[in-house]
């Protein structure tokens, strides 16, 4: 019984949440912040695999990310619609449908090439040094993209609506809504199922005392290979997600800001927790869309209490400022996160009661 | 047969000459001491031993294979388990998961069955975890197999360490100084437990000890050190009779 509820809930959310898009239930509005939603869980689990689990510091996911929105939106322009520079498809457009999750698999997996950049030096170097490195892969990434013109250079690829568009041809359905729900939960089973193995167990070791660990056999260069490789691929599938969701991507999309937003998420849930990153992802997503309209009501609270010069109006740009006050605040009080490195069972035992993960 | 064979060893840190033509033959289920005063180069043996670094000249063989070029991981898979000094637990892991780590080389399944969940990763995670109860059953330890090692008292991390090696199944287990730290009841205990896992699991094990009467009691056989270099090797009343020793240990009388 406990065994089914879990996966039963699940089925039930993704089922309603597509029924609900596909009746228009949702406004488009409000399916856009799901898919981010689902986004967001995906990138700061993956994110949480490398900066929670091994405690190094990767300040570059979202150029991983990027490798995965590019590569898997080119194939499926290129595949699946009629594009200016690519021509006509490949293909005919109404296989993209079954196609669809392996071009985003392939778009994790060139990703995941990518983090080997990341991953060898960490055979060598730690903390502080590893950083950089990741940093420096991020806008490696993005200038080499601002550099190829034929996938638009900084201005950007477009086309991936036409793809999206052609399955709804095929069978009319909320194609986006539905991978990107798949996606998600694809995404957080592997990774949930990869660090509660004592395979995946590994990696903590290494966080805690490496020298101990490959003491006591475990083979901590492949550990890592692993942990990175893992981590940006299943970024390469957000990014996949994102871009077709989005249907444009420009380079500056996946800067340094992207990661940041990412780290926040996983601070705020908790170091090594992966309910908390997902539990995270929701908040920060659900908290950067109220502040969309929290701040032009601020501003008008402002000024009608005349606390402002009328010359001076707060744009969105305090987003950036309320964000990471957030992150300092909670640095400051809660420095351990929302659960810690707890799973949320382990903070409310009675739950336990109810689930059991596999 | 030896177990241990260790010829020529040297070590050299820049111009430090840490360890020097040191040779050493363990026999099989033997229990042999590494004593020597502080600096003497001790630990650095064993780093050697377990391939934490690679020697600068010498040969280290085990069972007959030469563990030259090999990763640290490489040689615990080969069967040599150590503990340290400082106590190097996994803190932030419940007892039980430090045990089942231990076992990494072994855990006999793919990444792909960890994700898929075969029956294999059922398998293999039973029997890892079957081991890691009966040696913590074994060990007296199963009472604090979800305590994290940090709120546990100093003695018992010492007791979970050794058990984490042991976890290895290990045919060499190298220890320590696993006195180091411990009060007098303690360590009647640690000397009772050495005893018990050589009887028991029926392994060689080599120990670097500085308290003298854990080393007394419990080695048949004894290699002082010093600076580097052997200075005395016997049984412990050869040892302690031994001038060159008390030499190395308290200095010159006629100073």
């Amino acid at each position: 019984m406990q065994k089914y509820t879990l996966n039963a809930l699940l089925a039930i959310g993704a089922i309603s949440l597509v029924t609900m898009a596909h009746f228009d239930a949702m406004d488009l509005y409000v399916q856009s912040v799901i898919m981010l939603m689902g986004i967001n869980i995906i990138l700061a689990t993956s994110l949480n695999l490398v900066n929670g689990y091994m405690g190094e510091f990767s300040c570059g996911h979202a150029g991983f990310m990027c490798v995965g929105a590019y590569v898997s939106s080119v194939l499926s322009v290129l595949f699946f619609a009629k594009d200016k520079i690519f021509g006509v498809a490949l293909f005919d457009p109404c296989y993209g449908l079954w196609f669809f999750p392996l071009i985003i698999l392939l778009g994790g997996v060139a990703a995941a090439l990518t983090g080997l950049i990341v991953a060898l030096p960490s055979f060598k170097t730690r903390g502080d040094y590893l950083a950089i490195i990741t940093l420096a892969v991020n806008y490696m990434v993005i200038s080499a993209i601002e550099n190829i013109s034929v996938i638009g250079g900084p201005r950007g690829f477009s086309g991936m609506k036409r793809v999206i568009n052609s399955m709804s041809d095929v069978i009319e359905l909320p194609w986006m809504m539905i991978w990107v729900v798949l996606g998600t939960i694809f995404s957080v089973w592997i990774l949930r199922r990869f660090v509660a193995s004592t395979y995946g167990k590994g990696i903590v070791a290494i966080s805690q005392d490496e020298v101990a660990a490959e003491i006591m056999s475990v083979n901590t260069n492949k550990m890592k290979l692993i942990a990175f490789m893992l981590s940006s691929g299943v970024a390469g599938i957000a990014g996949g997600l994102f871009a077709h969701a989005y249907g444009y991507i420009n380079p500056q999309s996946f800067n340094i800001l992207r990661s940041t937003e990412v780290m926040v998420m996983v601070y705020l849930g908790g170091m090594g927790s992966m309910s908390g990153a997902v539990l995270a992802a929701v908040l920060f997503t659900l908290l950067v869309e109220a502040l969309r309209f929290v701040i032009p009501e601020l501003d008008g609270l402002m000024h009608s209490i005349g606390m402002l010069p009328d010359s001076y109006e707060i744009s969105q740009v305090w987003k950036w400022v309320i964000i990471p006050l957030i992150l300092i605040l909670l640095m400051q009080f809660r420095p351990e996160g929302i659960l810690g490195n707890k799973e949320l069972g382990d903070v409310f035992p009675r739950l336990k009661k109810f689930y059991k993960f596999k | 047969m030896a177990l241990l064979e260790i010829k020529g060893l040297t070590q050299r840190f820049g111009g430090l000459q840490a360890v020097s033509d040191f040779n050493v033959c363990i026999e099989e289920g033997s229990l042999v001491g590494l004593i020597g005063p502080n600096g003497a180069g001790k630990t650095t043996i064993f780093n050697l031993t377990s391939g934490f670094y690679q020697p600068s000249e010498g040969t280290i063989s085990l069972g007959g294979k030469n563990t030259a070029g090999k990763k640290p991981h490489q040689v615990t898979a080969m069967g040599v388990a150590r503990t340290f000094q400082n106590i190097r637990l996994w803190h932030d892991m419940s007892v039980l998961d430090n045990i089942r780590i231990a076992q990494h080389y072994r855990l006999g399944y793919s990444l792909w069955d960890c994700f898929a969940r075969t029956k294999t990763y059922d398998k293999a995670e039973r029997k890892i975890e079957s081991i890691a109860r009966d040696l913590l059953e074994a060990m007296d330890l199963s009472g604090y197999a979800d305590e994290l090692p940090n709120n546990l008292p100093y003695g018992l991390q010492r007791r979970v360490e050794i058990a984490r090696a042991m976890s290895i199944q290990p045919k060499l287990l190298l220890l320590d100084e696993p006195a180091a730290g411990l009060n007098s009841s303690d360590v009647e205990g640690l000397i009772k437990l050495v005893q018990w896992i050589h009887r028991e699991f029926d392994i060689t094990i080599w120990m670097i000890e500085h308290q003298m009467k854990v080393v007394m009691t419990l080695c048949s056989e004894i290699k002082v050190i010093d600076f580097g270099a052997t200075i005395a090797e016997g049984g412990p009343e050869e040892i302690q009779a031994n001038p060159k020793v008390i030499k190395a240990y308290l200095g010159d009388e006629n100073i």
